[in-house]
């Protein structure tokens, strides 16, 4: 990485440029969320007045927050929208987690197997049956809906966790894929030769000898899918209606509800995003390193 | 049925004691079709039943499809009893093949069906066969066509937002301090639901009376402000949303590109005296040429299936500028609930996607074997 810099010496006007361009897209990527963030402490004429330094500009009140019930006076009593946006938040918790869970599971199984073995089901041969994995990725979801929608109301699979999950899975399983075959190709194979020669079955040497090297590049799978799923609202839309109800979905009823107050929809954007903005910082490695496994190849 | 059979040498090559007898098999062969008999006779009762010919029977379809992963299952472990140590080969890949099969090619036949149907969810009389009047209408539909016009502007979009991501994946792979703290700000808009840019964006900081977009173009001397009357303007606004939270993947991939540029060979056009642009023209582009058609391709996927911020947004709105086909389907399908209709035109708008892609694909390949 410092190989670069020494390769090309930037003038200072040039440095001025370069630091200038990055801190102006730096300033358009945060500013939505400081936007968001000092909205949901605004009260009504902060808002029409289109203030924008807290303390300085208005006095921050917690009206928001406490509508929400997350406020410091009302984070101990009983309030309903809390109830209700935890019972969502968690909706999407299970959902998202369970599905990518099982996402990599699946995944990273055929990715596996896709490496190691040469299949041949009917006319498919394994370069035909990773395209077939991956086609999966251009399907829009508008086209499953419909058809979807009448299935699961057959299956009462309607407004399910489980129906939520299986069809997330299916979303981002192609990029589970996508990532993991790229992993095991780069394991390399007389490792395993080892083990089975000294007796081991199939997957025996896959869950003791592969699977533990390549547990960084199944994280990165994981947290991709995690944030996929944890954003995904088209679907949920129109699966859910009260008992799997996700957060998009609460959020999205809310804004179109005819009365938004700034405030609340503000308090309630930031919590919505604030999980995985916390991931992105923690995590950036692994979510970088699973974007960019799909971009370089070999 | 899946029968695996090695064509040549495996990667892997396992070398395993038989563990297949003729009872093993026979077994393998037994539980296939006892479970897919379970699944069946279920099946017909619960037709019966939904037909109303029979009184007795389950109140939906739920126990058949615990009696279809059931067989699933059994496929799967008779695999193993069948082919034995080519068997539990199969099973690394048979999971997701079944699963989406399942989930997938299901769906889709039924969806084929209904695409021909008069279907109403609200009507009592449910669907009827209609032929190919669904068809019909969607040529004579002008706003089905006007979505598909407006997918080609997003999809045109992508090269704006391909320039721009690579001019900060450059940058961000130059010398520079705090390399970190801007690798996580351009990651944050990506971490953003849709639905939440919807509002912070689309909904508040483009409000026109109090919106800081809007102040900020008052100051900058724009007198009205409005992002979403004209149908211009809205659908560029659209546009920069939708770039501004997927810029960041292409800036990753790109980054990720750059990152493994040979380093001798940018040494060596450095000896010979080569400047910027004329490094980036004749050495970084080409060299990139791979990836970035390869984030090209990753960006349209993505842009292909657009639609949560319109809907949220816009609504298609103004007269249907901003509508992708996406959001348009979703609207025929809740004011008049046309299941029907909004199936064909969803299957239309797949066809066409599966010959563009194809297109595009086989068009980069080309490109990237002349370059090559």
């Amino acid at each position: 990485m410092v190989a670069e810099g020494s390769l090309m010496k930037s003038s200072f006007s040039e440095k001025i440029l370069i630091y200038g361009i990055l801190l102006l897209w730096t300033f358009i990527c945060l500013f939505p969320i400081y936007w968001t963030a000092t909205t949901s402490f605004k009260t009504a004429a902060s808002v029409t007045q289109g203030l924008l330094i807290p303390w300085i500009d208005f006095e921050p009140s917690w009206k928001g927050w406490r509508n929400l019930g997350f406020s410091p006076d009302t984070i101990f009593t009983e309030s309903n929208p809390r109830e209700e946006f935890l019972a969502r938040f968690f909706n999407t918790a299970i959902i998202s987690s369970s599905a990518s869970a099982l996402a990599v599971i699946l995944g990273s199984f055929a990715a596996y197997g896709l490496s190691r073995f040469n299949y041949k089901f009917g006319f498919m041969r394994n370069p035909d049956i990773s395209f077939f994995f991956l086609s999966q990725l251009i399907l829009p979801p508008v086209v499953l809906a419909l058809p979807v929608l009448v299935l699961y109301r057959e299956l009462d699979l309607l407004d399910t966790h489980i129906g939520m999950i299986l069809l997330y899975t299916l979303t981002v399983l192609p990029i589970v894929i996508w990532i993991m075959r790229d992993q095991f190709n780069a394991v390399p194979i007389e490792l395993e030769e080892a083990a089975l020669v000294d007796g081991a079955s199939v997957w025996v040497s896959f869950f003791k000898i592969v699977l533990p090297i390549v547990l960084p590049g199944i994280a990165s799978a994981f947290i991709l899918c995690l944030i996929l799923c944890w954003n995904e609202y088209f679907l949920a839309a129109l699966i859910t209606s009260t008992d799997a109800k996700t957060m998009p979905v609460m959020v999205a009823s809310q804004i179109s509800s005819q009365s938004i107050k700034w405030w609340n929809m503000a308090a309630i954007s930031a919590a919505l995003c604030l999980p995985l903005i916390i991931v992105a910082i923690f995590l950036e490695r692994y979510i970088v390193k699973g974007m960019a496994a799909g971009a370089v190849k070999q | 049925m899946t029968k695996p059979t090695s064509i040549e040498r495996d990667p892997l090559y396992v070398v395993a004691p038989p563990i297949v007898t003729d009872k093993t098999k026979r077994f393998g062969h037994i539980i296939v079709w006892g479970t897919f008999t379970l699944m069946f006779l279920l099946a017909i009762i619960q037709f019966l039943n939904t037909n109303e010919h029979i009184t007795f029977g389950f109140k939906t379809w739920r126990p058949v499809l615990y009696a279809y992963i059931l067989w699933a299952c059994a496929i799967g472990y008779s695999r193993v009893l069948i082919y034995g140590e080519k068997g539990k080969r199969t099973l690394f890949v048979f999971p997701a093949v079944m699963f989406i099969l399942s989930i997938v090619i299901f769906p889709m036949l039924f969806g084929l069906y209904i695409s021909f149907t008069d279907w109403n969810l609200s009507s009592i009389d449910g669907r009827e066969f209609n032929g190919l009047d669904n068809f019909y209408q969607m040529i004579s539909d002008p706003y089905y066509w006007n979505a598909l016009k407006n997918m080609i502007y997003y999809v045109l979009a992508v090269l704006v937002e391909f320039a721009i991501a690579f001019l900060l994946a450059l940058l961000l792979n130059s010398q520079i301090r705090g390399r970190k703290f801007f690798r996580i700000a351009f990651l944050i808009p990506l971490m953003l639901s849709p639905v939440a840019v919807s509002w912070m964006v689309g909904k508040s900081m483009l409000e026109q009376r109090f919106g800081p977009v809007a102040n900020l173009g008052r100051f900058l001397g724009w007198e009205t402000p409005t992002f979403f009357s004209s149908p211009e303007i809205a659908r560029l606004t659209m546009m920069c949303m939708d770039a501004w939270t997927f810029i960041p993947l292409m800036i990753i991939m790109l980054l990720a590109g750059l990152q493994a540029l040979p380093k001798e060979v940018l040494e060596a056009a450095k000896v010979d005296g080569a400047n910027k642009w004329t490094m980036f023209k004749n050495i970084i582009f080409p060299i990139m040429l791979p990836v970035s058609l390869t984030t090209l391709v990753i960006r349209i996927i993505f842009k292909l299936k657009l639609a949560d911020i319109i809907i949220i947004v816009t609504a298609g709105g103004p007269g249907g500028a901003t509508d992708s086909v996406t959001s348009f389907i979703v609207r025929e399908y809740r004011d008049r609930s046309n299941v029907g209709y909004g199936t064909l035109l969803s299957f239309v708008y797949l066809i066409l996607i599966i010959i563009f892609m194809t297109i595009l694909i086989r068009f980069v390949n080309r490109w990237l074997q002349r370059a090559a």
